[in-house]
């Protein structure tokens, strides 16, 4: 997984679905792994294969005509559970961008904190990249983390998106959250030294 | 111009805010289970760091533990291995456990609420959005993810946004058979699963105020089903009483002076919200969920939603989401044939809960049928059922009372619903195969999942108590 993410054109895969919660993204029987790898495997799990584990032949990353580094999904995306291995899988299995018009709050972050972006467009703007992904599945979208835009390469059609300053810097240089914590342990035993009580 | 009570313990716990960088937050309290855990135990290992300080850390394995003979050694080697790690993590980093076979063992939110851990005033974090449970103490509790769990871990603080806040009022009082399950699902059916995002709920108004402190938790619990980062609720005797003299609460001259504290925690009288909601209790029915998210809830009695009735733009999730429960648009449930009851989570799992069941069962007996699953939230509450001989009337109706754990709330363990079952589950969420592949859930309150373990049918509890 790399750490910097700065600028990509790439394809996209539709799932324009509402509301996909993390028990969809990973189901909760593949979360006993101890450690973060391998858990693109198990990426939609349940839409993906049946209960004799064959690919479903009607979900759309079984069907080769898409591919690509962008997935692009209905309106409140990764509600549901804190479990960060929702965004482990979407980053073993390839994706750095997520494009939704919404974003449940804790998704969100655990996106950040693996590098990936979610990119929160508007609903008519979501609506057009489903569309040109409709009448071309190999259209490319372009996302510009440093000018915070979002692009549908072939019309040119474009919105800028917001992402905050300090998350964008971590992700342009690679840093994590908890080396800027690190870096604040005075002020850490300050604080506990004010505090009137030991818990 | 005066502070939300939200404001009033945020703002006491930042170490750092500095422009365009989210608050440093310093946190009181960190639970911690087997499943979100390990990787943030390895990036500290990866990292040559310690635990920062190890005695604010709690830990407990509840997500992945079997329910029967948790005497035995887990069978399943991937959730053993789960629980192992959990068991050697702690040991190295110096953090307390209580694993399986320990008395303080259960769900992580309901062992830090009855040891006494988890207190008014304080910033509690855990990698499971349900740790907004706490909240029903007047704390600030939120969930966290995997490198969250790290952060706390290295440093005992979290980099956050401060969220918005939102008031939600109920007043009045509630109908019999009403409870205060049934109180949440009904305002997530009306704002919808995503109606909160954004936000940190404080739940006030006389019908919040009159509840108990147990199912003041069932409310907070369930704060995330809304999108909200989690839901507080002032505290009050109510609560004061419910702490003291438990385990690890503060004693003596401690007590009194958290008290003083504790005392000062509410929202003031001119303090702004972003948004305020209001809603009366008399209005609410026991609700039962018919869809796959906790925001497609209704009264018992009601039909749902016909397609027309549901916006255009919606209508693909809505069809999709009743192709998979097997249901009819603008058909009724009541009467409905289920195949599973389960009594259990971190939402309904409490002494209280039990005790409710136990008293509206006791003498009559399940229907043939129905597989009925009673797992309590902890060992002791489980002690607790046994020695007031809840688990005999259990034993009586035909109810299988389990050991504590997370169990069919989301099946990582054997405890599945089959999948095309239909189970009435008082957990919190009706995902997709939450409960085991295909699996089919109806959320609802521990008295409507007692009547239908009797009728083997979606049933209206009120008729019990003559309306
Ligand atoms: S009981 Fe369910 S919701 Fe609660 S902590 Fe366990 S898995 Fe999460």
């Amino acid at each position: 997984m790399s750490k910097i993410f700065q600028h990509l054109v790439s394809s996209a895969v539709p799932v324009p679905i509402e509301n996909i919660d993390t028990d969809q993204i990973i189901p909760a029987r593949f979360l006993k792994a101890t450690t973060r790898d391998g858990f693109g495997e198990n990426l939609f799990r349940d839409w993906r294969f049946d209960a004799n584990n064959q690919p479903k032949a009607d979900f759309v990353l079984n069907n080769p005509i898409y591919s690509g580094k962008v997935l692009v999904a209905g309106k409140n995306f990764g509600c549901g559970s804190s479990r960060e291995h929702a965004a482990w899988a979407l980053a073993d299995y390839g994706f750095k961008v997520v494009v939704s018009s919404f974003f449940a709050d804790i998704f969100k972050n655990n996106a950040l904190n693996n590098f990936i972006l979610p990119v929160q467009v508007s609903e008519t703007f979501l609506d057009k990249v489903f569309q040109a992904i409709e009448a071309d599945p190999e259209a490319k979208i372009e996302v510009d983390l440093e000018n915070q835009l979002i692009r549908i390469v072939a019309s040119g059609e474009q919105e800028s998106f917001d992402i905050n300053a300090y998350k964008k810097t971590c992700l342009l240089n690679g840093y994590d959250d908890i080396d800027y914590l690190l870096s604040l342990r005075q002020d850490i035993e300050k604080y506990e030294g004010t505090r009137a009580f030991n818990f | 111009m005066g502070k939300t009570l939200f404001d009033k313990i945020w703002d006491s716990h930042i170490v750092m805010s500095k422009p365009e960088h989210p608050d440093a937050v310093y946190i009181n309290t960190h639970f911690i289970h087997e499943v979100t855990s390990p990787q943030a135990f390895d990036g500290l290992r990866k990292r040559g760091i310690p635990v920062f300080r190890p005695q604010k850390t709690r830990a407990t394995a509840d997500h992945n533990v079997p329910t029967l003979e948790q005497h035995l050694p887990i069978k399943e080697a991937l959730s053993r291995h789960q629980v192992e790690m959990l068991t050697k993590n702690t040991t190295e980093f110096g953090v307390e456990l209580y694993g399986l076979g320990h008395p303080y063992q259960g769900i992580v939110h309901v062992i830090g609420p009855e040891l006494g851990i988890t207190l008014p005033g304080m910033t509690i974090v855990c990698g499971d959005s349900h740790t907004s449970t706490h909240g029903a103490f007047g704390a600030v509790a939120f969930g966290i993810g995997t490198s969250e769990v790290e952060q706390v871990l290295a440093t005992q603080c979290i980099l956050q946004y401060k969220p918005k806040r939102m008031k939600i009022a109920v007043n009045g009082t509630l109908k019999n058979g009403v409870l205060s399950k049934d109180i949440i699902l009904y305002i997530i059916s009306k704002i919808s699963a995503s109606g909160a995002t954004g936000y940190f709920v404080e739940y006030a108004g006389d019908a919040i105020r009159n509840l108990s402190m147990e199912a003041r938790m069932t409310i907070c619990n369930m704060s995330i089903e809304m999108g909200a980062r989690g839901g507080l609720i002032a505290p009050d005797e109510t609560t004061f009483s419910y702490i003291k003299g438990r385990q690890f609460a503060p004693q003596g001259a401690e007590w009194d002076k958290a008290l003083a504290y504790w005392k000062t925690l509410f929202s003031d009288d001119d303090a702004a919200f972003d948004k305020v909601l209001t809603f009366d209790a008399a209005d609410i029915e026991p609700q039962i969920t018919y869809g796959t998210n906790p925001g497609m809830g209704m009264g018992v009695t009601q039909h749902i939603p016909a397609l027309d009735q549901v916006e255009e733009k919606e209508r693909p999730s809505f069809k999709k989401s009743l192709e998979y429960m097997d249901l009819q648009p603008g058909s009724a449930l009541l009467g409905k044939k289920i195949d599973y009851v389960f009594i259990g989570s971190c939402t309904n799992s409490r002494i209280e809960d039990l005790r409710l069941v136990a008293d509206y069962v006791k003498g009559k007996r399940k229907a043939d049928d129905v597989v009925v699953w009673i797992v309590p939230g902890s060992k002791q509450v489980e002690a607790q059922a046994k020695a007031e001989g809840i688990d005999k009337v259990f034993a009586a109706a035909g109810f299988q009372l389990r050991e504590p754990g997370c169990s069919a709330c989301l099946g990582m363990n054997e405890d599945k619903v089959p999948a095309g079952m239909y189970c009435i589950s008082t957990s919190n969420r009706n995902f997709e195969g939450r409960q085991g592949p295909n699996a089919r859930t109806f959320l609802a309150s521990p008295l409507t999942a007692a009547a239908a373990a009797l009728t083997g049918r979606v049933t209206d509890v009120r008729e019990a108590f003559g309306h």
